[in-house]
């Protein structure tokens, strides 16, 4: 099973570093892992999806809790939330195919941001399914070139503050 | 020791701390906030890199000792701070310097010790390119260390020195590195000194839950067989007394971590002393038949606990912890506690009910007196000088009181099984990492810490070798430090590990050593080597009525092995027990044994 765990670290030198450090040592599988800046300056805001199935994602939050430089970390796998991922695909495309492929990405609502004389660059944003979806239909025609950002999250509705009981978490997955 | 007074003293006279704002350089800001978190001593190796820390180093009121080699000033940090529950000090170079820190931090982290070490670094312009002695100190030590930091400019260094300590001393202790650009040291900035510490994703454990506290309390009076496994927690929260009270109140044995010895005083009937690996049987034994284990900051570790699957089957499991990422790590627990262990456990006393368990005490005596049969102190020595019987007689000469040392291996288990301390604090060792060589270093800091106790190392010939340098450094403080080598002329553990699971093949292992008592007549240090068990009070005694450091080289018996022992992996109660005095098969082993010297 994937886990999605949003984490808030502090802005500064070496802090992925820490991450990825801990995650090596620690030998916990990362599927993606998502950096990015926030509403505010000093924070950045990681998401990391994870494959749990030989590792317990309470015991990954519990470490990276132990990271100085970790702020806050939530585990919105079963929490309702917004996870995208966005694709470019390089895709082979002759003059003649690039009208199919600009149909399959319409469906997908994707779009087509480059057109070069034997390919086209498919950009396509949404859940990892709908990705998987397209490149399916793709892959036929000839993928040469494919980059993803990784899942960025967000918990719908209230903002995901800074919380201050980092340390009871272990209630949620066993004894409630 | 006089050396120490008289520059105490001097400096205390031109003290230079004040409140005023001053313009100051990096390198003083550094003295003048150790001086604020009340270092009075550092263990260190000056360097390039470090120039400028140590050039102004005499204006401040602390002592600084050279050590040999940088393993030294760590293991000595580690050492002070277990002692005395402070934080530790190390200086050191950049590059070589640096490095040869690492084993003493991955000592320190593995054991929970707080230390902060500073290293030097080159100028902030000329990093990332090679220059000499530049090594990427942050990036090696960053698995190793709670927390790390490099410093790039002098207006950065209270502020870093001042989160560094609090970091290294709170919550779960560790160690916290501080690398200083050479430039930083050098740079003139207004001194402020910063009151508070702001780290918005730090924020250590305090209470634990109280619905919890009630459940635990609930688990603890229904419990029939209840044994309390007690870890280095018990000693970092000092939380020994409401050990003491929780055991008394609901009459629990208490089995103790290697690291937890001393926490619950071994001539208390409820004490079951060590567990785990070499563990004795009746301890092992009645972990593995309890019905509840209480345990307090400990994390299971593979040495404790033999085989997962079958490990104390039938038994609830209560675990307080102040490190949340420990819980269920190794150990499936019933009931995690999570928070600070001195609040935790005086928060449950209020609930506990005043116990007895009868019938298990019993069965726990049963186990106890079968294993005191083959206790090798009930073993006849016909002659033999046993490094188990030596120990038990320096236990004797200095009344179970001293603070004692140890590197890592045999020797280690033997002071572990028959140094039996009364008081925490008093065994100095390296648990986790297993680091050899920790003694000598480790029992210097420890006197730094307590010159008014008797310090002792409890090496063994292949541990000592690894750090015996500091040696010097002992003899430069005058410090009042005996050194006993149990000298088996092999790397024991390893020896017998081979004659136990490798078909008795010393690859490796045996190791003729130099004459200890010459190397200690080198330095100036006062010596005896014992062959006879006859000479061996008159040796103690010796070492105990000479001031300053003493060097006792015990020539033991060369293929002793530590009993009882759980081979890894194997269940906790499956122990290679030591054969009864009267098992011939045993004596022929021990006498017909190739390939010893």
């Amino acid at each position: 099973m994937q886990h999605t765990l949003i984490a808030l670290v502090e802005n500064k030198p070496g802090v992925l570093n820490r991450i990825a450090s801990l995650f090596r040592r620690r030998n916990f599988n990362i599927e993606s892992l998502n950096v990015g800046h926030t509403e505010k300056p000093e924070i950045s805001r990681m998401t990391i999806v994870m494959d749990s199935d030989n590792v317990d994602a309470r015991r990954v939050e519990a470490n990276l809790y132990k990271l100085v430089n970790v702020i806050d970390v939530q585990d919105v796998t079963s929490q309702p939330s917004v996870a995208r991922d966005l694709a470019l695909i390089k895709v082979k495309a002759d003059p003649e195919k690039r009208a199919e492929i600009a149909n399959l990405a319409s469906i997908f609502r994707g779009r087509i941001v480059d057109v070069a004389p034997d390919s086209v660059i498919v950009e396509i944003t949404g859940t990892e399914d709908k990705i998987e979806s397209l490149l399916e239909l793709l892959r036929p025609l000839g993928v040469l070139e494919m980059v993803r950002t990784g899942q960025v999250a967000m918990m719908r509705g209230n903002a995901l503050g800074v919380r201050h009981t980092p340390n009871a978490n272990r209630n949620g997955s066993h004894h409630n | 020791m006089p050396a120490r007074e008289l520059c105490l003293h001097k400096h205390n006279e031109n003290r230079i701390f004040g409140e005023m704002e001053m313009k100051l350089s990096g390198a003083d800001i550094l003295w003048e906030c150790l001086g604020r978190e009340g270092v009075e001593v550092v263990f260190g190796l000056p360097g390039g890199s470090v120039m400028p820390i140590y050039d102004v180093m005499l204006k401040y009121p602390v002592h600084h000792v050279l050590v040999r080699h940088e393993q030294g000033a760590a293991h000595m940090a580690d050492g002070y701070a277990r002692a005395s529950g402070k934080v530790g000090v190390a200086l050191a170079t950049s590059g070589p310097g640096a490095t040869n820190l690492v084993t003493g931090i991955a000592t320190a982290m593995m054991d929970s010790s707080p230390i902060v070490c500073i290293t030097g670094q080159v100028h902030s312009s000329l990093i990332g390119g090679d220059a000499f002695q530049e090594v990427d100190v942050t990036g090696i030590t960053l698995p190793i260390t709670k927390h790390n930091y490099l410093v790039t400019r002098a207006s950065e260094v209270a502020n870093t020195v001042r989160e560094a300590f609090y970091i290294a001393r709170s919550g779960r202790p560790g160690p916290v590195l501080i690398d200083i650009c050479k430039n930083a040291q050098v740079e003139e900035v207004e001194f402020h000194y910063p009151e508070e510490v702001f780290l918005p994703g730090y924020r250590p454990p305090t209470h634990a839950q109280k619905e919890d506290l009630q459940k635990a309390a609930e688990m603890i009076s229904k419990a029939e067989r209840p044994v309390i496994l007690a870890g280095h927690g018990v000693l970092i929260s000092r939380a020994a007394q409401e050990l003491h009270t929780l055991a008394a109140t609901a009459q629990i044995p208490v089995a103790m971590t290697l690291l937890g010895l001393g926490a619950f005083p071994s001539s208390n009937p409820l004490s079951l002393g060590l567990m785990g690996m070499h563990g004795e049987a009746y301890c092992n034994l009645a972990i593995q038949n309890a019905d509840l284990l209480i345990a307090l900051g400990m994390r299971f570790d593979d040495r404790v606990t033999g085989n997962l699957k079958t490990y104390a089957p039938r038994a609830k499991k209560i675990h307080i912890e102040i490190d949340p990422s420990e819980v269920d790590k190794n150990v499936h627990v019933d009931l995690p506690l999570m928070g600070d262990l001195k609040m935790a456990l005086n928060d449950l006393s209020p609930h506990l009910e005043t116990l007895t368990h009868q019938t298990w005490m019993e069965q726990i005596e049963e186990w106890r007196n079968e294993s005191r049969e083959r206790d090798i102190l009930s073993k006849p020595n016909g002659g033999k000088m046993y490094a188990a019987q030596v120990i038990r007689e320096i236990w004797k000469a200095t009344r179970g009181e001293a603070r004692v040392a140890t590197g890592v291996g045999q020797h280690q288990m033997w002071t572990a099984q028959y140094y039996t301390f009364e008081q925490p604090y008093r065994l100095i060792t390296s648990g986790g990492a297993g680091t050899m060589g920790f003694g000598l270093p480790a029992a210097l800091g420890t006197w730094f810490a307590d010159p008014g106790s008797d310090v002792w190392v409890v090496d063994g010939d292949g541990s000592f070798q690894m750090t015996q340098a500091e040696l010097s450094t002992l003899v430069q403080e005058q410090a009042n430090v005996k050194v006993a080598i149990m000298n088996n002329g092999f790397l024991g553990m390893v020896r017998q590990w081979q004659e136990f699971f490798f078909d008795s093949r010393y690859a490796g292992t045996p190791m003729p050593g130099p004459n200890f008592a010459m190397i200690a007549a080198a330095h100036g240090i006062p010596s005896r080597q014992v062959t006879h068990t006859a000479e061996v009070a008159e040796a103690l005694a010796f070492a105990i009525d000479t001031p300053g450091p003493v060097v006792l080289d015990f020539r033991v018996e060369k293929e002793e092995s530590v009993y009882p022992m759980v081979p890894t992996g194997a269940d906790l109660h499956e122990m290679i027990r030591r054969p009864l005095p009267s098992d011939k098969v045993y004596s022929e082993s021990e006498l017909t044994v190739a390939g010893s010297d």
